[in-house]
């Protein structure tokens, strides 16, 4: 059975090609359970006595809505992704862990992020033992799950046009206070430029849920998140 | 017919304009009055102002010194609300260099480029921002005149009706009838007429629980009806009929003098009646001469220019643009568009790309808020929509108390966006 699939999932990828290695096994699960200690267990526990610490525990993680553990005190930031509807799965992990501010704006997970793709696979296969029903997930064909988020450093190093970021901003201030006010909606100045356009193209690749946020991100091209990105960077 | 000789002369010196661009006005600036201190009119004049930096000679005119917003207006009939949070005053555009002044238009001479007001003042432009809002189609409801609006409140344009409205409803009889006449399509706010049902009825729920809510509609569909019948099944169960026009919703008639409501040929007395009359743009565009036969002013997507004259711009409820609903969150897209436009051709600055977007939040009841929205790109022919979305049946509740949130915080942005 299982070498059926094996042969059936080579096939596939052969057929699309142009997907990583990473997406056919997820990742080796004692190299991350070594990775998790060293990155994560400072502040999180998991296994089934885990209790929540400095950070929620992380039992049962995938498929759980996020900021959703009982009795945990959540940034106001990953509270309202939970209530838009973000949900943990490989996709929205794997994002989170290179990049939490990517996806979570205000979170109070003080961490850099892990950038090797590979330990990020270990991790999350680490992860993934831990979970009501490991063998379900991915619930769809490894080929469902999207590639690597990452943004090319070339979309990074952009340089805006600051004036036609104004124009743009004009959109933006229809429901976000230009003073930086968080009522409702969060405040989007003083920013900096990086972390504005990797929150854009999380947006732009529904990796965020909102949905209002997801429309207004899907018509902006690199060039014109780079603009929003220059203009807010010096906003206050 | 002296309107189809003027707008003839209109176009003709319109055109003739263009070629001794840029345009410089007695003081040296080119002079942009704005009609309507609305979200469409006010956000043009404070954005034109703010960008070209005492390049423009702006005034605008609007009717009430302190302007109260349409939107929002719901949850002031609601109990969410004060009154007072929904008025605004302009003394950030006068800060800004903007002269305000409180009149209303009466006429315009486009030959001659210039605005008569009521009070006898004559502004010369060399730029013409129409942003009236709406006025009401005359006959649209039979037996409703606007000279009955003391009795039979519309209150759809936010101020007095809407005190008005909202005394009545408290007045109301233990188990009255309040009924509704919602108005055909097009009209201002999509979702107004079904947001102020669910609001009616959550006021009646606490103060009047045996009242009935008889909701009569000429349509067949209307904006996030499935979101709405939810809600009401939910909330108010028992407590709203809606007869549509298939029971005689389209061809109902009211009686102001006797309190009663006819549908289909059957008369029945109410406590409070709101009608919300057919509607066409604000009466100033066409005295202006730039509707057409829909009632409504045909726009240039690109820019909000009219299609009959370009150096008159109308923007928000009055244009007839394409696919973008009547409402605030529009009419200040719009506006923001149209003023980098207005500027680039003034003044020379970048142009850029045209950008619309709305979303139109609508509060069901307390702290279950539900949205729709979509972004839409100008095409040779109207304003058209690129991408959609909608709130879902079935949400969690504390996704719907975040859309509500979420609300509230836009009210604060947009009007912040719009008044300064």
């Amino acid at each position: 059975m299982s070498g059926w699939r094996g042969l059936l999932l080579t096939l596939v990828l052969a057929a699309v090609g142009s997907l990583p290695a990473a997406a056919e096994s997820l990742g080796d699960e004692s190299r991350g359970a070594v990775l998790f200690n060293r990155e994560c267990s400072v502040c999180h526990r998991i296994g089934p006595d885990a209790e929540n610490r400095i950070g929620p525990r992380l039992t049962g993680l995938f498929g759980r809505r996020a900021g959703a553990v009982p009795g945990f005190e959540y940034s106001k930031s990953m509270a309202r992704m939970g209530n838009d509807g973000l949900t943990w799965t490989l996709e929205t992990l794997e994002a989170y862990v290179e990049n939490p501010k990517a996806l979570i704006s205000g979170t109070r997970m003080n961490y850099r992020g892990l950038k090797d793709a590979a330990a990020r696979a270990d991790l999350l296969a680490f992860l993934r033992l831990h979970s009501d029903r490991p063998q379900n997930i991915p619930e769809a064909e490894p080929t469902a799950r999207k590639t690597d988020p990452d943004l090319d450093a070339a979309v990074l190093a952009i340089k805006g046009d600051r004036d036609y970021g104004e124009y743009l901003s004009a959109e933006c201030t229809t429901c976000h206070q230009r003073d930086g006010t968080d009522q409702g909606i969060p405040s989007i100045t003083r920013w900096p430029e990086e972390d504005f356009v990797v929150a854009m193209h999380a947006y732009k690749q529904r990796l965020r849920p909102h949905p209002v946020m997801q429309m207004m991100a899907s018509r902006l091209s690199n060039d014109e998140i780079a603009a929003l990105a220059a203009f807010f960077a010096d906003q206050d | 017919m002296t309107l189809t000789r003027r707008s003839f002369i209109g176009t003709g010196l319109a055109t003739g304009a263009l070629l001794q661009a840029p345009m410089v006005g007695a003081q040296g600036r080119p002079r942009v009055v704005v009609i309507g201190g609305g979200a469409g009119g006010a956000t043009m004049a404070r954005y034109l102002a703010k960008d070209s930096e005492g390049g423009l000679d702006i005034t605008l005119v609007e009717a009430n010194p302190i302007y109260t917003t349409c939107f929002f207006s719901n949850l002031y009939l609601g109990g969410f609300r004060d009154f007072e949070s929904l008025q605004h005053g302009y003394s950030r555009l006068s800060d800004m260099g903007i002269t305000v002044i409180t009149d209303t238009a009466t006429a315009v001479d486009r030959a001659a480029r210039s605005v008569t007001l009521a009070g006898g003042q004559s502004l010369i432009y060399d730029r013409l921002v129409l942003a009236p809002g709406i006025d009401f189609r005359e006959g649209s409801v039979p037996g409703w005149s606007l000279s009955d609006q003391d009795i039979m409140p519309h209150a759809y344009k936010a101020g007095p009706q809407t005190l008005l409205l909202k005394a009545q409803i408290e007045a109301m009889p233990q188990g009255g009838v309040f009924a509704m006449i919602a108005p055909p399509n097009p009209y201002r706010c999509p979702p107004g007429p079904y947001e102020r049902i669910s609001m009616v009825a959550h006021l009646l729920k606490q103060s009047n629980p045996t009242a009935k809510i008889l909701l009569i509609d000429p349509k067949e569909k209307f904006s996030k009806q499935a979101l709405f019948e939810e809600g009401w099944q939910t909330h108010y169960p028992g407590m709203i009929e809606r007869i549509g026009p298939d029971f005689g919703g389209a061809s109902a008639e009211v009686r102001p003098a006797t309190m009663e409501v006819v549908v289909d040929g059957e008369a029945m007395k109410v406590d409070c009646c709101n009608v919300i009359p057919g509607q066409v743009a604000g009466r100033i565009a066409a005295l202006a001469g730039v509707t057409d036969d829909s009632g409504w002013a045909p726009v240039m997507p690109e820019t909000m220019a009219s299609r009959v004259d370009d150096t008159v711009w109308v923007l928000g409820d009055a244009s007839a643009q394409g696919d973008m609903p009547k409402s605030g969150f529009s009419a200040n897209a719009q506006a923001k568009v149209a003023a980098n436009a207005l500027r680039g051709q003034l003044l020379g600055s970048r142009i850029f790309p045209a950008r619309y977007s709305n979303t139109c939040w609508s509060l069901i009841a307390p702290d279950d808020g539900v949205k729709v929205g979509a972004s839409y790109e100008p095409t040779p022919e109207k304003i058209a929509s690129v991408e959609s979305f909608v709130s879902q049946t079935g949400e969690d509740a504390a996704l719907r108390k975040a859309t509500y949130e979420e609300s509230l915080g836009w009210y604060a942005g947009i009007t912040a966006d719009i008044f300064g």
